[in-house]
């Protein structure tokens, strides 16, 4: 794995804004977010929809879609500002150092291209492989991520896989020229709960088998808690707060993370009922004034509504955007 | 494209199951059973007669049908009908074809462009189109060719400066709502070239409307290049043409009717042939045919 020598991260990405243009104004999709991977490491992107997680990572490799722009902010990967690359440098990067798995597997794959030649395409495009070692490589990744009788698949088309196959055949072509990060958006939300399981165990195994860096975006918190070492939660375009799934989940420091433990179900504790966030994500045209969860906050007090709260760094990875994150203490405090 | 490498696993899924249903449409098989029938005998036209087609026999100029062992008689300068009808319809049907081919290929370049790049070049290629969609097809075919000069490769020229907007518009309309959806995203995010995408991706999912059309077209193609040669423009005499034949057969309609009615005959025959083909494909490649 190259990591950048100085700052010991695999990317970094600083105070990025990304605007669509819209009938009735100005979306402020994403709003000064800034997140870092380190090399290896798994990061959750947490929030609910239209909470500018997508959008983000499709900022990342920059295939946003045309109404949208990036306006400010960085993408580093090694020390490359990948927001400043021309089309054909960040050819280079895309699916041969960054790759991106998709929420849906059935239309993320060309309908009338073999599974196959699918796989084998990056290597070829961007390996210089010859066609019979990218089909020889292909048939490998479709063997490392579980697709029984590969030679038999090969010659396959994507409708007649099932879903979690289809999954695996996404992970393959991710993997297919060995990248150092893979961003999936949502990858296993249109998978039933058992695929989804194998999905995730299989994703995770082999990141580590080749200690490849993941940016995990999903509004499905155990899924996080699986997979992730650590989470970013995001609300309104904003990054909420950050720190380690351990600690996040123990202890969160922001009443919205907090809401999103509460609404989201616990094995470990059977029969507890399930507490709902009131209201509705706000407008990212005009986003209320001071923090943007005021509205929807239990905790909120007058200065919540003047004052905009930057994300305060408490302690080593550990940031909150809460004027009064002691209160989300005192809560679980009281609780336990 | 992957037919060396794996050739020993069998062929399975759709193109099973597409090449075990064509025979199910009717209007394709009657279609094709015309078709091929038409073109063999074209094709195979030394074997179905021992006249020449261009050989003159002034002696038995305007016989009857049967007269002299001509099967179908002879026109005004003794040419055997039955001949020149065979050898007509290799140059036709050839110039048919090619008259599809040409401008299929420019009008899927330049439609494909336009949808996947839009912006600019979206915007000169429409105005072009507009230009060309202003005239009437066969009024600005016939005056392109007389300004061209008669022949076949002005036929080529004509149809394809004027045929190609009809590709175009087909392919960028199709390439306008296939390139949102999320497989060019992930080619995008997976660093392919839009050369590559266009080629290999967004064309072979949207190709297939291009491809009914074309066999609808070489039908306009076709009566195209019959109307040309009947107005003197397109193949020139001596070569054998159906349209040349329908002009020159005018003056005997009264005696010898055969002369044009059966050359007419022959241009409709091929027409409904090429339409039914055409009709059949729509029906085989619209998806979700069952």
């Amino acid at each position: 794995m190259s990591s950048p020598a100085g700052s010991g991260l695999q990317l970094a990405v600083s105070d990025l804004r990304v605007e669509i243009a819209g009938n009735l104004g100005v979306v402020r999709a994403v709003d000064g977010v800034s997140l870092e991977v380190a090399p290896g490491e798994a990061v959750g992107l947490v929030g609910e929809s239209g909470s500018g997680k997508s959008m983000t990572l499709k900022s990342i490799l920059g295939v946003l879609p045309p109404e949208a722009k990036v306006t400010s902010g960085q993408v580093v990967l090694d020390g490359t500002d990948l927001t400043r690359l021309s089309h054909s440098r960040l050819n280079k990067i895309r699916g041969r150092r960054v790759a991106m798995i998709f929420q849906e597997p059935m239309s993320a794959l060309n309908p009338v291209m073999r599974v196959g030649n699918q796989i084998a395409e990056g290597p070829r495009v961007h390996l210089g492989m010859s066609r019979a070692q990218s089909v020889q490589r292909a048939l490998d990744l479709m063997r490392r991520v579980g697709i029984p009788d590969p030679e038999r698949r090969f010659r396959s088309f994507p409708h007649e896989f099932s879903g979690g196959m289809r999954q695996r055949v996404m992970i393959a072509i991710a993997l297919s020229c060995d990248p150092e990060l893979i961003l999936c958006d949502e990858p296993t939300t249109a998978l039933d709960v058992t695929i989804q399981d194998q999905i995730l165990r299989l994703l995770a195994h082999l990141c580590r088998e080749s200690g490849t860096s993941l940016i995990f975006v999903t509004h499905d918190l155990p899924v996080v808690a699986q997979i992730c070492h650590q989470v970013a939660v995001m609300y309104a375009g904003q990054i909420v707060e950050r720190g380690t799934v351990a600690e996040v989940f123990r202890s969160p420091l922001h009443p919205y993370t907090l809401g999103l433990l509460r609404s989201a179900p616990d094995v470990d504790q059977p029969g507890q009922s399930l507490v709902p966030i009131p209201g509705a994500p706000p407008s990212l045209i005009a986003p209320p004034s001071g923090c943007r969860f005021h509205p929807r906050c239990k905790f909120a007090e007058e200065d919540c509504k003047v004052t905009e709260p930057p994300l305060r760094i408490l302690a080593a990875g550990r940031a909150t955007a809460c004027l009064h994150y002691e209160r989300c203490l005192d809560e679980m405090g009281a609780e336990a | 494209m992957s037919t060396d490498l794996v050739s020993v696993v069998p062929v399975e899924g759709r193109t099973r199951l597409r090449r075990a249903r064509w025979y199910r449409h009717p209007t394709l098989v009657v279609g094709l059973v015309l078709l091929v029938a038409i073109v063999f005998m074209c094709v195979a036209a030394p074997l179905l007669t021992s006249f020449d087609p261009d050989k003159q026999n002034l002696e038995q100029a305007l016989s009857g049908a049967g007269q002299y062992g001509h099967l179908l008689g002879t026109d005004q300068e003794g040419r055997d009908t039955w001949a020149r009808l065979l050898y007509g319809g290799r140059i036709d049907l050839r110039v048919a074809f090619l008259a599809v081919l040409f401008p299929f290929v420019l009008g899927t370049i330049l439609g494909s462009l336009a949808g996947y790049f839009g912006s600019w070049i979206d915007a000169i290629i429409l105005r072009v189109i507009d230009v060309v969609v202003a005239f009437p097809f066969f009024v600005l075919v016939i005056a392109l060719v007389f300004v061209l000069g008669a022949g076949e490769k002005s036929i080529y020229i004509a149809i394809t400066a004027v045929g190609w907007v009809s590709y175009a518009r087909i392919i960028r309309g199709e390439i306008l709502v296939a390139k949102r959806q999320e497989y060019v995203l992930a080619a995008q995010s997976g660093g392919l070239s839009s050369l590559r995408i266009m080629g290999r991706h967004l064309l072979p999912n949207v190709i297939t409307q291009a491809i009914v059309y074309a066999m609808s077209d070489i039908v306009q193609n076709m009566v195209a290049i019959v109307t040309l040669s009947y107005l003197g423009l397109g193949i020139q005499p001596p070569t054998p043409d159906w349209g040349t034949m329908i002009a020159d057969g005018q003056n005997f309609l009264t005696t010898q009717w055969q002369l044009t009615t059966i050359p007419g005959l022959t241009v409709v025959l091929t027409g409904l042939a090429l339409s039914l083909v055409g009709d059949g494909l729509a029906d085989l490649l619209r998806p979700g045919a069952s």
